[in-house]
């Protein structure tokens, strides 16, 4: 299934964009989503944390994707 | 129901500067014995490097949701009447305000402990970022260990 993923704040510098498309295995959850994103950009390892966010919701290691889900690389926040 | 739970709760994100009265005003009410305000501002220095200027990042929609639901939980905790939470986007000076968080509540100590938990819990859960820009360079603040 072809997933598309938006970056935002150091993701973005770290995946060279706003967004990048990923084709995974249909039933990759976010865990194995996570595993791929620092397979392909090994800075993603050297991050405080990365949370994945899907439709506008943080989103635990064994929740599964669907290809029209909205994806979000949340790098650590800092807002305030 | 759900109006009036929204109609007590005042979030927004802008790339204008904010006005901490707006959030006072909108938190203004006769039966809140006490409010708090807390304003956060674009410091000069960190770590007695200077810095230039900031800028702010934001996935709105799930920012104005977690913002949202911190406030939920500040009102539910602390009985607060009515919340403001305004957060700056885009490009700050030193001195500019990047957040202003206003609290109403019946009794002062529970307007202190909910703006203490708006701010704190803003800080963990909100998706914001904020770059730090210096004369030799940039950081996305908190990004490493």
């Amino acid at each position: 299934m072809k997933i598309e993923i938006l970056a935002f704040g150091i993701a973005k510098d770290i995946v060279k964009g706003r967004s990048l498309s990923l084709d995974l295995p249909s039933g990759t959850n976010v865990g194995g989503l996570k595993a791929e994103l620092c397979g392909r950009f090994p800075n993603f390892e050297k991050l405080k944390s990365m949370a994945i966010a899907v439709n506008e919701e943080y989103q635990t290691d064994d929740f599964s994707l669907s290809e029209k889900d909205e994806v979000v690389i949340i790098p650590p926040v800092s807002g305030g | 129901m759900i109006t009036e739970e929204l109609r007590m709760i005042d979030i927004q994100l802008k790339d204008t500067p904010l006005i901490p009265q707006e959030c006072i005003d909108y938190t203004t009410s006769d039966s809140a014995g006490g409010s708090t305000i807390f304003i956060g501002t674009v410091r000069n220095k960190t770590k007695e490097k200077p810095v230039i200027r900031l800028e702010f990042e934001a996935y709105a929609p799930m920012a104005i949701a977690e913002l949202r639901k911190i406030a939920e939980q500040a009102k539910a905790k602390w009985s607060a009447e009515k919340i403001s939470i305004h957060h700056r986007t885009g490009v700050l000076q030193i001195g500019e305000i990047a957040v202003v968080i206003a609290v109403a509540t019946p009794h002062r100590k529970a307007a202190f402990e909910a703006c203490q938990y708006c701010i704190d819990t803003l800080k963990e859960t909100v998706p914001i970022w904020k770059k730090e820009i210096f004369e030799d360079g940039e950081i996305w603040v908190a990004a490493h260990p």
